[in-house]
């Protein structure tokens, strides 16, 4: 009720015509499902976009992307859907002798097995390692056709979290935290003295001082405040 | 002759009672974003109707013997407050609320593509707060407003709109008297891009002619309440 986006029908009558993208021009504009993209001659169909009887045709609501022939729509507000090499931050939601399976937000936990682990595990040790509860920065590894995925935590930089704090944030936000070229984000990371780590799964770890986390968190609740107009 | 009684709800000009012509719709408003630990939301008030759908997912089906191996499940669950009526709804579902949400289901599924998403399961909760005539309607075009908001991928909206017969004329969107009194409702579910069918219901009698005439306005309206889905969808929450 306080500012939200509302489309209203006054008198019946009105607003004939009413805004909303036009089927055929592409650029950078909003469409939502069911919208014609034009002909299909020539281009190819990405995320979000389908080809139906010699017609593009959009599949999900969000934003028209244009790279070269390919037409693909970015959506959003979406659930994350893990992709082969994402950096994510997963928590550990149960383990068995010789796997964890590792909580990613996305719709099917991933499995991380011991082979792919940190440095030497034991068989049967697994939970002396890594516990449930405990948060991991991890890689998205593969991705099979069933949604099941498997994450590796080998590789540069990819660790279990013992310190800091692990934030969330709706996934299309992400963009605006790093800003182009990273920029925004390399600019919260002087200012609050912290160190930053951006997952593509929309989850962040946030490490350093009390006050700078803080102060990052503050930021954040900001920017997802403004998201939505300025409610809640 | 009068169906329900003789109670005489347009006059010769075909003006209705609540001042409506005979193709009129009732006043819409449409807002998306509207819970926010949902994945999608939409709210939609139309007439003195009033839908709020919350749509989650797509997540892990459970318990696991309800999952498919090649396609998604909808769950659908239709649901009038205690409070939406003037006389107090018993809570939980009946045989009524059962059928809507069956009929929800049927229609959603032909536009969601359920094959993208195996073993899993989208969850969408109908939550009627205020009822008049044509809650079926509200839900079904909310819920599609709600699903395009949680980003799931759809061939087509749905807008879902009835009309029906009173005192022998042929109207659109009927209110509560209307639904009530008069002889014939017609609701129908429509893909507004290819005017494509999924869902379509008649209660009581209209001849050939009058189906038709039924048909064309829910047509047309359906083209105009899009119009509103669009802007609902693309006017607010973007970056």
């Amino acid at each position: 009720m306080n500012g939200g986006p509302v489309a209203r029908l006054d008198n019946m009558t009105e607003k004939k015509g009413a805004a909303g993208p036009q089927g055929n021009k592409r650029g950078e504009n909003l469409v939502v499902p069911g919208d014609d993209l034009g002909d299909s001659e020539g281009f190819e169909a990405g995320h979000g976009v389908l080809v139906m009887s010699g017609r593009l045709k959009a599949l999900k609501q969000g934003k028209l992307r244009e790279k070269g022939k390919s037409i693909s729509i970015e959506p959003i507000h979406t659930r994350y859907i893990p992709r082969p090499g994402d950096l994510v931050i997963g928590f550990i939601e149960g383990c068995t002798n010789n796997l964890w399976f590792i909580e990613l937000g996305a719709p099917f936990n991933a499995i991380l097995p011991m082979s792919l682990g940190p440095g030497k595990v034991d068989f049967g040790g697994t939970r002396s390692v890594m516990d449930i509860g405990d948060a991991v920065l991890c890689r998205v590894q593969e991705v099979e056709e069933t949604h099941s995925s498997v994450v590796t935590m080998k590789g540069m930089g990819l660790r279990k979290i013992r310190s800091g704090v692990v934030e969330e944030i709706d996934p299309h936000l992400l963009g605006r935290i790093i800003g182009k070229g990273g920029e925004t984000l390399r600019r919260m990371k002087a200012e609050t003295q912290c160190r930053i780590v951006v997952a593509d799964n929309g989850r962040m770890w946030i490490d350093g001082e009390l006050d700078g986390i803080l102060d990052v968190r503050n930021r954040l609740s900001a920017i997802s405040r403004d998201s939505r107009g300025g409610r809640n | 002759m009068g169906g329900y009684g003789d109670v005489q709800m347009i006059d010769e000009n075909g003006v209705r009672a609540d001042g409506r012509g005979p193709g009129d719709i009732r006043p819409i408003t449409i807002e998306t974003g509207v819970v926010p630990v949902a994945d999608g939301s939409c709210r939609m008030t139309w007439g003195t109707n009033e839908a709020i759908v919350a749509v989650y997912g797509p997540m892990e089906a459970h318990p696991r013997k309800i999952q498919r191996q090649d396609r998604a499940v909808l769950d659908v669950a239709y649901n009038m407050a205690p409070f939406s009526t003037t006389d107090r709804m018993r809570p939980g579902f009946n045989r009524r609320s059962r059928e809507v949400s069956k009929v929800t289901q049927d229609a959603l599924e032909s536009v969601v593509l359920l094959e993208l998403y195996p073993r899993s399961k989208i969850r969408v909760s109908i939550e009627i707060v205020s009822a008049e005539a044509g809650t079926r309607c509200v839900g079904l075009t909310a819920a599609s407003v709600a699903l395009a908001d949680a980003g799931i991928p759809m061939t087509d909206l749905v807008v879902s709109v009835a009309s029906g017969k009173i005192n022998d004329v042929v109207v659109c969107d009927l209110n509560k008297e209307e639904d009530n009194y008069g002889e014939a409702d017609l609701p129908m579910g429509i893909m507004p891009n290819s005017g494509e069918l999924v869902f379509l219901q008649m209660d009581g009698d209209l001849s050939q002619d009058e189906f038709k005439q039924a048909w064309k306005y829910n047509m047309d309206a359906a083209q105009e309440i899009h119009k509103l889905m669009v802007e609902a969808l693309n006017g607010g929450d973007s970056q």
